[in-house]
């Protein structure tokens, strides 16, 4: 981004704090982009004609008489098809060392879509993993993220799932994603021969932290100009949304904001919202699934940054270790598609839903004769039976290293039950108990 | 001449506005932008300077652009139309709104002027009228829209002239009222209301005593709410809260439906613009829609226009009640609306209450909860508002302000369960923890003999006790072992299994599940409590859970087949033979 040569220069700044300063100018707008230093910054405050500004690159180094020049404008993205293979740092400039994408200007962070132009999202997303597909089923058009511990393999499945989604673009917004899970990334999609229909918008763990604040804008500005102008379907990665939300609090906390929760700023829940709910299906076509990461401490859901992600996403799926059979499993019970049940017995086989939650409710009684077991209580016939389903449905089903149809998983489902209980033992409808339970 | 002002200062959406003349707390006013205006109100006003919450964007806004004031709150126009619409927060006609994305500064009107009304007096020349009273009305959707004396209107009124029947627009003249001084006011199908302020045009507002039938029998048989009366379902999220509400919305007993999706998930609200104009309302054979307004304010729809959407249906809903209908409000989520108050009081720098909340929110949502009720209107006819809220306790804790706020406004409490929904236990509604009031009031008990029978609240209290005596033994089962308690503890168990797996739970996606009339409650419940009243033998423990699962098996059956059809009479059959093999004959 060049400056203009009519522009006036400021070189006065009044106050600087780690990631803000502020300077008396006047005629500026809200939300305007400015270089300060050669480093980019957008004001966030205006009183009279002092005007503050967070600094993305931080203020290190920032003199009280730096050059101030305003742009203008808010942050923008060039948006055209070239988009397409792509790599590009948090302002939406090429780190791949091609050159500018020439195209339209949009600013990012744009307006709202109308809900009543809105469609219902009905189009499932197969991923081959049964403790999705089968449990928490995904449709396009959704927003779901990760929740997971640090340690867990997250990064893997999320590539995994982008590549067997059969959308037209993925689009990678990296947020603090250290340079080998960035690297990790480039190297899975460039191997899956897929590099043409990714774009990433990517801030390392290198990079400031504050500048994490424009990555999801510029990942969902392309994805709507693919989405809105071409009626392409886009899957959006945004990891990790949990280091997004700690930007935001650095930035909150520098403009001296009372904190709410776990120190979050007041507007977290706004803040992630916006950003979510740009996940939509349009009547046209086009659509925005999201599938985002946020890293939980300790597994702990009732942190701020989860519980506020909870309550605005169409679910969550949760990773867990299974010590049993040794393999990462999505968790059945902590796990959850909210729109799953726009596809499952409609786009699937009509036993879906209660085979699925069948199987979870049969894994619940596992989990509570292993809370006798461990209690040391003897466990009944029935009890027995489930700790033995438990540990094929885990293996079979749940974890990740599945990769099967959504029908052989249901025909896994029934062998499964046939294998462990009885008819009666199962609840589920009698017509499809008659027409699906194992013949022989 | 109107106040003017300029900008003075921003902060996200918060403006602080210097103004040249008077300036009244939640005023309206508008800042122009180029060539559009934004709407803002005034929250807070020190010296000249009007500090304004801006209902939409406020990028590239810059100090000294110019604004304008209105000297009027924020207001709802009421009329015959509203029913069927998409309004957002502040009432616009999100259908007229032209383009994919919303636009800034774009205001659509919630009527339609053009159309079309068969108008019908109701009172006549030489009539003495006041606010509320009902001068004629029209045929919306084929339910009886009233045309009221506007509720603005302070003292008695003389009809001079009514119109006749026949067709009108909404602006045109159908009565002509005199005033004390003997001056001729036209009255049309228009008037506007602020939505801050509760529309009081009735005579008296009496306990409410009326179940209001919803088909979810864990509320109904459990507990029951009224007409008129407010409850609120608090739970963690993936609880299934707004599974519950819709399930309430698409099947309670209500005249009018007025949804306020606030601050919540975009594809929420397309579930409802999508199933409900398909939805079949089975008691008038319509489609749902047409008695239905949803007032939609998404989490990604600016913030400030939040708080008006709960207030905007509100106002709606007290104004189908003074025609005397039955209104079901339902808000998802109340917490949202919270939020965005302390979204502002943030802004605004006050000193915070709990969780950063603002000091006064627990008078904010108890004044809310108030202008819900039973009505009995000047005329002598009734109305109700029945409102059920949901709030989102941040990580699941009910002790969260916004909860501990609500709880004492609202008279029912539908606590959500995190561990009753890990095992699928939907409606994940605790059956301990929840409770309604209106059990309680002798209104409600004498309603009750008169329409479903004598002993119906003792059964429910009976039920109650049933499934905390069962959760007892289950505490005492897992301390003591399966081994450690007499078998009777088990049976004991295990009877509230049947109660939990037959009552309590339910398909909420199931085409017969979804929806259980009074009747039905009543003969599963009747049977139930004869099962829970007998005694079983067995040899061991291991025998209790078999059997007592073959029986909650065939329940279930029964509950996913039609009423007294033959095949659940065939099931219930099956469910008696199945008893006859344990059962102690006294």
């Amino acid at each position: 981004m060049e400056t203009k040569a009519f522009q006036k220069i400021y070189t006065k700044l009044t106050q600087i704090t780690k990631a803000t300063f502020s300077l008396k100018a006047t005629g500026i707008g809200y939300d305007e982009l400015a270089f300060v230093n050669g480093k980019l910054a957008q004001v966030v405050k205006i009183l009279g004609d002092t005007v503050t500004l967070q600094v993305f690159g931080g203020t290190e180094g920032i003199p009280t008489n730096a050059e101030v020049t305003f742009l203008g404008k808010a942050p923008t993205l060039k948006v055209s098809d070239d988009l397409a293979g792509r790599f590009f740092n948090a302002y939406g400039e090429p780190i791949d060392g091609g050159p500018p994408v020439e195209g339209e200007e949009r600013e990012i962070g744009g307006p709202s879509v109308n809900p009543v132009r809105r469609k219902q999202p009905s189009e499932l997303i197969a991923t081959g993993i049964a403790g999705i597909d089968l449990n928490n089923t995904l449709v396009s058009g959704q927003k779901i993220p990760f929740f997971a511990d640090p340690d867990q393999p997250y990064n893997q499945v999320m590539a995994m799932v982008a590549l067997r989604a059969r959308t037209d673009k993925i689009i990678l917004g990296g947020m603090g994603l250290t340079n080998d899970d960035y690297l990790f990334y480039k190297n899975v999609f460039d191997n899956a021969g897929a590099l043409d229909r990714i774009i990433s918008f990517v801030n390392t763990t290198e990079d400031p932290p504050v500048e994490r604040l424009l990555v999801p804008d510029m990942a969902l500005t392309a994805a709507e100009y693919f989405a809105v102008d071409k009626n392409q379907s886009v899957l959006v990665l945004l990891t990790d949304m949990t280091l997004f939300a700690d930007a935001l609090s650095i930035v909150s906390n520098r403009m001296d904001q009372i904190p709410s929760k776990d120190s979050m700023p007041g507007s977290l829940y706004s803040d992630l919202a916006k950003i979510y709910e740009k996940a939509v299906q349009f009547p046209e076509g086009g659509s925005i699934t999201i599938i985002a990461v946020t890293t939980l401490s300790g597994g702990d859901i009732t942190h701020a940054i989860p519980d506020n992600t909870g309550y605005i996403t169409e679910g969550q799926l949760f990773l867990r270790r299974d010590s049993d059979i040794g393999k990462v499993i999505v968790d059945p019970f902590r796990s959850l598609s909210r729109l799953k049940q726009l596809v499952i017995g409609i786009k699937t086989r009509e036993d879906h839903p209660q085979v699925m939650n069948a199987a979870v409710r049969l894994f619940a009684d596992a989990a509570n004769a292993k809370t006798k077991l461990e209690n040391g209580f003897d466990l009944t016939d029935y009890d027995e039976r489930s700790l033995e389903f438990a540990k094929d449905y885990s293996n079979k089903l749940l974890a990740i290293d599945v990769n099967i149809d959504i029908d052989e998983m249901l025909d896994t489902g029934w062998s499964l039950f046939d294998k462990h209980f009885k008819k009666e033992e199962i609840g589920i409808k009698k017509d499809l108990v008659d027409k699906y339970w194992p013949k022989n | 001449m109107s106040t003017k002002g300029k900008v003075k200062g921003i902060i996200a959406n918060l403006v602080i506005v210097g103004a040249d003349g008077p300036v009244s707390q939640n005023e309206i006013c508008y800042i122009h932008y180029r060539n559009i205006q934004l709407m803002a109100e005034v929250i807070k006003v020190v010296g000249n300077d009007a500090y304004v919450q801006v209902f939409e964007s406020t990028r590239e806004l810059k100090i000294g652009d110019d604004v304008s004031f209105t000297g009027r709150m924020l207001e709802v126009t009421l009329g015959p139309g509203i029913l069927s619409k998409n309004y957002d927060g502040l009432q616009n006609d999100l259908n007229k709104m032209e383009g994919v994305f919303l636009k800034r500064g774009e205001y659509t009107n919630p009527l339609d002027e053009e159309k079309l009304w068969k108008f019908k007096p109701l009172a006549k020349p030489g009539d003495n009228v006041i606010a509320g009273d009902w001068l004629g009305q029209v045929d919306e959707n084929d339910m009886p829209h009233k045309i009221m004396v506007p509720f603005s209107f302070g003292g008695t009124y003389h009809v001079k002239k009514i119109s006749g029947e026949g067709k009108y627009k909404i602006a045109d003249t159908v009565a002509i009222l005199v005033d004390k001084e003997g001056k001729d006011i036209p009255v049309n199908m228009i008037q506007k209301w602020p939505v801050k302020i509760p529309i009081t045009a009735f005579k008296e507002k009496p306990r409410p005593f009326k179940l209001l039938e919803t088909g979810v029998r864990i509320i109904d048989t459990l507990d029951p709410i009224v007409e008129g009366g407010t409850g609120f379902i608090p739970g963690p999220f993936g609880c299934g809260k707004t599974v519950l509400q819709h399930a309430i919305s698409k099947q309670a007993e209500a005249d009018i439906v007025i949804v306020a999706a606030c601050g919540e998930r975009a594809n929420e609200v397309v579930e409802l613009f999508t199933e409900f104009p398909e939805l079949e309302d089975v008691r008038t054979g319509k489609k749902l829609m047409e008695r239905t307004t949803i007032i939609a304010n998404t989490s990604n729809m600016p913030v400030a226009a939040r708080e008006a959407s709960v207030y905007t249906a509100m106002t709606l809903g007290e104004y189908y009640r003074s025609m005397g209908l039955r209104i079901l409000m339902l808000a998802d989520s109340t917490s949202r609306w919270a939020q965005a108050l302390r979204e502002m009081s943030n802004r605004l720098e006050e000193l915070p209450g709990p969780d950063a909340f603002p000091m006064d929110l627990p008078a904010v949502i108890s004044n809310f909860y108030s202008r819900a009720g039973y009505t009995i209107l000047n005329n002598g006819e009734t109305g109700s508002i029945t409102f059920i809220g949901t709030v989102s306790p941040a990580g699941g804790n009910l002790k969260e302000p916004v909860t501990e706020s609500t709880k004492k406004a609202a008279r029912c409490f539908y606590a959500l369960s995190q561990q009753r929904s890990d095992s699928k236990r939907y409606p994940a509604v605790d059956p301990i923890d929840s409770y309604s009031k209106y059990l309680e009031y002798p209104e409600f008990e004498e309603y009750i003999e008169k329409t479903i029978s004598e002993k119906w609240i003792e059964q429910v209290n009976k039920t109650k006790t049933y499934l905390q005596r069962g959760k007892e033994t289950y505490e005492q089962i897992n301390i003591l072992g399966d081994d450690g308690v007499p078998i009777d503890y088990h049976v004991t168990f295990w009877k509230s299994e049947v109660i939990d797996f037959v009552i309590l739970q339910q398909d909420a996606f199931d085409k017969v599940d979804q929806s259980t009339p009074i009747e039905r409650q009543e003969y599963m419940l009747e049977s139930i409590l004869e099962l829970c009243e007998s005694d079983f033998k067995f040899e061991s423990f291991t025998e209790v859970d078999l059997y007592f699962k073959r029986i909650i098996n065939q329940y279930k059956q029964m509950n996913y087949s039609e009423f007294k059809s033959e095949k659940f009479n065939n099931f219930e059959n099956e469910l008696n033979q199945i008893i006859q093999e344990r059962i102690i004959v006294t």
